[in-house]
């Protein structure tokens, strides 16, 4: 028989959603991708160094319970490096790969096109936590802000936040035709939720009204959440639930509406 | 010998649009099976049944003797597909698709030699976005290769690329149908039918319009002759149809085209004459498989759907 249908040693192949997810990986280190994930770790980044620069961001404030304005910060920080990733970067790679006929291609073959999924979710998630770190550290080593006390409550506080944000993000994939379109509805669902976060006006800031609402969105959920951690408090029930209300309804939503082709 | 593939009374719609109206055929071991129609003549729809994409409203369809429906992941093992329009992410390097979909497979092919086979070699490191279109084409049927099938399904596999990357191509099928695979391949290239295949399906309007060997199909053609002219003045079809020698009579355009048997040509200029209709630019055409092609299709068309023969 010929060459073709000489087996090679089971062993050099590793499995298939092993090498989906290298793959997946590399990918998210070229070209376009490549800009992307830079700017989801340099935005927050940046912003953490001119916040942490500036003097009077390092004292107490009354208003936040003598936390700093910077201590205040990190948490907003956190949702916005997890909000770039989840809402500009999955939602325009999903929807082009149905738009190129990849996960169709995928569905001819054993692996099936629900691996490349969570391939991409295993990355971008491993890619949300090394941010996460990077964060903490800079801002611990760097400007003396204090690790998260109630560190278990931080990371449950910190892994629904990125599944909430991720589920709205398959969601986006879903309910669009094309990459172009994914890429401008992750932007516009984006900006009002990094406002209700916190992020150009903290939400111990606002106006009572814009913090009720503020809290029922997933990132106001979030930046309080972890902020309760950070000072050594589990977050509460309700900011727990809306974040795995939000993760369960549009993941669900998602897996209903998500078409391969 | 059992039919590797065989499709009985397939039928499939989109909403009030039938794709498939009525299909069945059998592709047999070791042979290149053609899948010949015009465009939307309700190939694709077909084939994406056979890989299980689709589900048939009705009819059978086994593979290898599995339900592609049913028994789905069993059949992505055995079956090689390469679709049209499918692509790659454009960071992805040639040998990173390969090694990748090498992975999906339970005896999977060397890739390498896969690569070496499809002349990629020198391109391992070249990124998807940048191959030429004869390039993608060729991962594209390494791809559909790798997993070492024992069919492979080939969509439009010669679309888009050049007269020489076409020649190459069609080698290349040879090679792999010598190493034993059961080709079927969905085209509108005559040409290519005639070159690779063994028996084709002429599909019209989503039936089997026949099922033969091209030369048997062109054979068919050759008794027949396309005729075509322009009148000088209007006249009447019904002086020409009724002609035994004639088949048919279309017009496209002013031009009028007439079918008939080998005598069919004497006997239309002389009623022509007759009626002092002088015919332009006559030209007369003798069968290859692409008039067995239009006058098999043409007739179909023009007698209703219950001329299809299988």
């Amino acid at each position: 028989m010929s060459v073709m249908t000489a087996p090679p040693p089971a062993a050099a192949r590793g499995s298939a959603l092993g090498r989906l997810t290298l793959t997946e990986l590399k990918l998210f280190t070229r070209g376009r991708a490549l800009v992307g994930m830079l700017l989801t770790v340099a935005i927050p980044l940046l912003l953490l160094i001119i916040f942490g620069s500036i003097r009077s961001f390092n004292r107490p404030v009354k208003v936040y319970g003598g936390l700093t304005v910077l201590d205040v910060y990190v948490p907003i920080l956190l949702a916005l490096s997890l909000a770039l990733l989840s809402l500009l970067t999955i939602p325009p790679v999903l929807a082009c790969y149905r738009e190129m006929g990849v996960l169709r291609r995928l569905q001819t073959t054993p692996a099936g096109p629900v691996r490349v999924l969570t391939a991409q979710l295993a990355v971008k998630l491993a890619a949300a936590a090394v941010t996460v770190i990077l964060l903490l550290a800079v801002a611990r080593i760097g400007y003396g802000v204090a690790w998260p006390r109630e560190l278990a409550g931080f990371a449950v506080a910190g892994l629904l936040t990125a599944a909430a944000l991720m589920a709205i993000g398959l969601f986006i994939a879903a309910v669009t035709p094309t990459g172009n379109v994914a890429r401008g509805i992750g932007a516009i669902a984006f900006y009002p939720m990094m406002f209700f976060a916190g992020l150009w006006l903290p939400i111990q800031n606002m106006p009572p009204v814009l913090q009720h609402i503020s809290h029922a969105t997933p990132l106001g959920a979030a930046v309080p959440a972890l902020q309760d951690a950070t000072l050594g408090h589990w977050p509460t029930s309700l900011q727990l639930l809306t974040l795995a209300a939000y993760a369960v309804a549009f993941g669900l939503a998602a897996a209903r509406l998500f078409r391969w082709e | 010998m059992p039919a590797v593939i065989e499709v009985q009374h397939l039928h499939k719609s989109y909403g009030k649009t039938v794709a498939v109206d009525d299909i069945s055929f059998a592709v047999q071991e070791g042979e290149i099976f053609g899948i010949l129609g015009p465009n939307g003549a309700g190939k694709s729809t077909t084939v994406e049944c056979i890989e299980g994409l689709r589900a048939p409203d009705r009819g059978q369809i086994t593979v290898l003797g599995l339900d592609p429906q049913r028994d789905r992941v069993e059949l992505t093992q055995r079956l090689g597909v390469q679709l049209q329009d499918s692509q790659l992410p454009d960071q992805l390097r040639v040998a990173e698709a390969l090694e990748l979909y090498s992975a999906f497979y339970r005896a999977p092919a060397d890739w390498h030699e896969l690569m070496d086979v499809l002349g990629l070699a020198g391109k391992a490191n070249t990124k998807f976005g940048k191959l030429s279109g004869g390039q993608k084409q060729r991962l594209s049927i390494a791809l559909a290769l790798v997993g070492s099938p024992q069919v492979a399904v080939l969509d439009e596999l010669t679309t888009g690329l050049d007269p020489q990357a076409r020649r190459d191509t069609w080698e290349l099928i040879e090679g792999v149908r010598s190493r034993g695979v059961t080709i079927v391949l969905v085209t509108h290239f005559m040409e290519e039918a005639e070159r690779l295949c063994d028996r084709v399906a002429l599909i019209d309007a989503g039936r089997v319009v026949v099922v033969d060997s091209p030369a048997a199909l062109a054979e068919r053609a050759e008794s027949e002759q396309r005729i075509q002219f322009r009148p000088s003045v209007p006249f009447d079809d019904g002086l020409l149809t009724v002609l035994p020698d004639v088949i048919n009579v279309i017009h496209r355009g002013d031009v009028v085209v007439v079918t008939g048997n080998s005598n069919a040509l004497n006997a239309v200029t002389s009623v022509l004459a007759r009626h002092q209709v002088v015919a332009r630019q006559l030209r007369v055409e003798q069968g290859s498989l692409e008039d067995a092609f239009l006058t098999l299709t043409g007739r179909h068309a023009g007698a209703g759907p219950s001329a299809g023969q299988n």
